[in-house]
């Protein structure tokens, strides 16, 4: 039998990437089943979230049910390692549906390379991001965008801290009509604010965006940010016409620093993959190495229209009240042997399709 | 080619907004037949057209079943939805209001009862102010309450006034100034990038010619 068949897509989805991660010598990180709720409550603003599934523990401890998986990996980072870490992660998490905006069981799978990043290890981990969706579809879309190019060109303008989670907001929105008038309002000067409304509303392959990006270049951020989106889009080589650039990918920049993605599928109604680099999160929890990690969440691939075989199983045996349980079991072992699905019932089950109807007796 | 899917909110607004995606190009005829059709395709032009509750539409949008759609910014809101703003329409101008009977002062030594249809707009805009106050969702007729002593104020949205002066209220503050918007599914954008930007282009550019005459005309 077709292992891909009997398997449910997200099931089918997580053995892929787990053979990819480690195709890439990634090594498995299996995590405990709950955190203290402590750990969450510090960095709120990492999980975008204020509802987290909480609890008391056996020693009365508040605990918390995980609802991101990044955050108990890098609790437990040493520092100052020299070699990189590279660990992937199969992990159920807790959080509020964005849509129903009820708890949802979400499978997560993802992985988090971390300590001193070089531009290869960010390329290999946005290769990786890449090649995770093509697993999945091979119809995908990485956008891809850098939160220095956009902060160093806030820098420029001398946007105050308090003034800059509005304009992101409206960045995120890609709400050029707003973005204009809140720009006006700060009296920034027109020439940046025309350039934040043109990085909001980008949505190119880097082969077309680099160049008008090039132009927008003020000051040695915007440079630094520039070559390194440049070096990954590169790096990556094949799946690089998969990778679009849209700098409406925005996050808290007190948590991520420099390259962020989002990834997509035709037919899914929002992203299935995030990810960043978020060095300034290990600086908030007092470890000095750099981290940039993803995570596909594989709660979205029900949606996904199903495969080909649509039979819930390739025979149904029926049989009667005279017969003998022995008679049954040797009809559907015969069929077994022979490669097929059985299911033996005495009526037939409503609202399942079989290939063959037989009875035994 | 992939239909662009559009959900339009049924009503008066609905039909201004159809009015403006036929004059950039992209009619459906059939939509102006009498009939009790909810769905109207131009597979030449790449559009399907769909009428649904104006509060529903964000709803439509965000779980992409629609690739774009038009909702008033007091929906948008309200319900915050996930989605892209890419252009104000320019239609369907109103403001969210405070309203209150004429003689009625907040001496703010109680908690202030706010009667709305939107109670996050209420909650968000008392919080900063630091207002403590007490929310009565209600789903319509909300000019009722602060006569029949339900509540102190109403948050509401108001176009002309009219109906606040009928019934003896009158707006207090402007929370916020309300046009309808056309947004867009995140997905969709990126993969019918292109008919949806050319979309909006049209959108887009039909709208500030319209601002502009209408400007010189009144100049």
């Amino acid at each position: 039998m077709n292992p891909e068949l009997t398997l449910k897509d997200d099931e089918w989805a997580i053995v892929r990437l787990r053979m990819l991660y480690r195709q890439y010598g990634y090594t498995y990180y299996k995590m405990s089943e709950f955190e203290e709720y402590d750990l969450y409550v510090r960095n709120k603003n990492f999980l975008n979230t204020d509802n987290i599934l909480t609890f008391t523990g056996a020693d009365g401890k508040l605990m918390a049910l995980k609802p991101d998986v990044t955050l108990s990996i890098i609790k437990n980072t040493k520092d100052g390692q020299g070699a990189l870490q590279k660990v992937y992660y199969s992990e159920n998490v807790y959080r509020p549906s964005p849509t129903s905006r009820d708890y949802r069981e979400i499978m997560q799978v993802g992985l988090e390379c971390i300590g001193e990043l070089d531009l290869w290890a960010m390329a290999e981990v946005v290769l990786l991001a890449a090649r995770s969706l093509e697993t999945i579809s091979g119809q995908y879309l990485l956008d891809l965008s850098h939160l220095g190019f956009v902060a160093g060109l806030l820098d420029q303008a001398q946007v105050k801290a308090e003034e800059r989670t509005e304009l992101m907001a409206l960045i995120g929105k890609k709400n050029v009509p707003a973005l204009k008038q809140a720009c006006e309002r700060l009296g920034m000067e027109a020439d940046m604010a025309r350039d934040l409304c043109r990085l909001a509303t980008m949505y190119a392959p880097p082969a077309q965006a680099l160049e008008p990006l090039r132009e927008m270049v003020r000051n040695r951020k915007m440079a630094w940010a520039l070559s390194e989106l440049e070096s990954v889009c590169t790096l990556v080589g094949d799946v690089g016409s998969h990778l679009r650039l849209d700098f409406s990918v925005v996050n808290d920049m007190n948590y991520y620093n420099s390259l962020i993605f989002r990834g997509y599928l035709p037919g899914l109604p929002s992203g299935i993959l995030a990810g960043g680099r978020y060095d300034n999160l290990l600086k908030k929890m007092g470890k000095s190495s750099g981290a940039i990690g993803f995570g596909v969440y594989l709660d979205l691939l029900e949606r996904v229209e199903p495969k080909g075989d649509s039979y819930d199983a390739d025979v149904l045996l029926l049989y009667g009240p005279d017969t003998s349980p022995a008679q049954v079991a040797r009809a559907a072992g015969e069929h077994r042997r022979a490669g097929f699905s059985v299911r033996t019932e005495r009526q037939i089950p409503p609202g399942l399709k079989f290939r063959w109807i037989k009875e035994v007796g | 080619m992939d239909l662009i899917n559009i959900a339009l909110p049924k009503g008066r607004l609905g039909e201004k907004v159809y009015q403006i995606f036929e004059e950039v190009g992209y009619e459906c005829p059939s939509i102006r037949e009498e009939n009790r059709k909810l769905i109207f395709e131009n597979p030449k032009l790449g559009v399907r057209y769909f009428w649904v509750k104006p509060s529903d539409v964000p709803i439509y949008v965000e779980r992409g079943a629609a690739d774009v759609g038009v909702a008033g910014k007091d929906i948008l809101l309200e319900y915050l939805p996930d989605i892209y703003e890419l252009c104000d329409l320019g239609i369907g101008k109103c403001r969210m209001c405070v309203a209150g009977k004429k003689d009625f002062y907040d001496t703010m030594g109680r908690t202030l009862r706010v009667a709305t249809k939107f109670p996050r707009i209420a909650k968000d805009y008392y919080a900063s102010l630091s207002r403590n106050i007490d929310i009565i969702k209600l789903n319509g007729s909300i000019e009722i309450a602060p006569i029949l002593g339900l509540s102190d104020v109403i948050v509401d949205i108001v176009e002309t006034g009219k109906t606040l002066l009928e019934n003896d209220l009158e707006p207090k503050e402007t929370i916020v100034a309300i046009s309808a918007r056309l947004i867009a599914n995140k997905v969709s954008y990126k993969f019918k990038n292109q008919e949806i930007t050319t979309l909006c282009g049209r959108v887009e550019q039909f709208c500030r010619l319209r601002e502009e005459q209408s400007k010189n005309t009144a100049g």
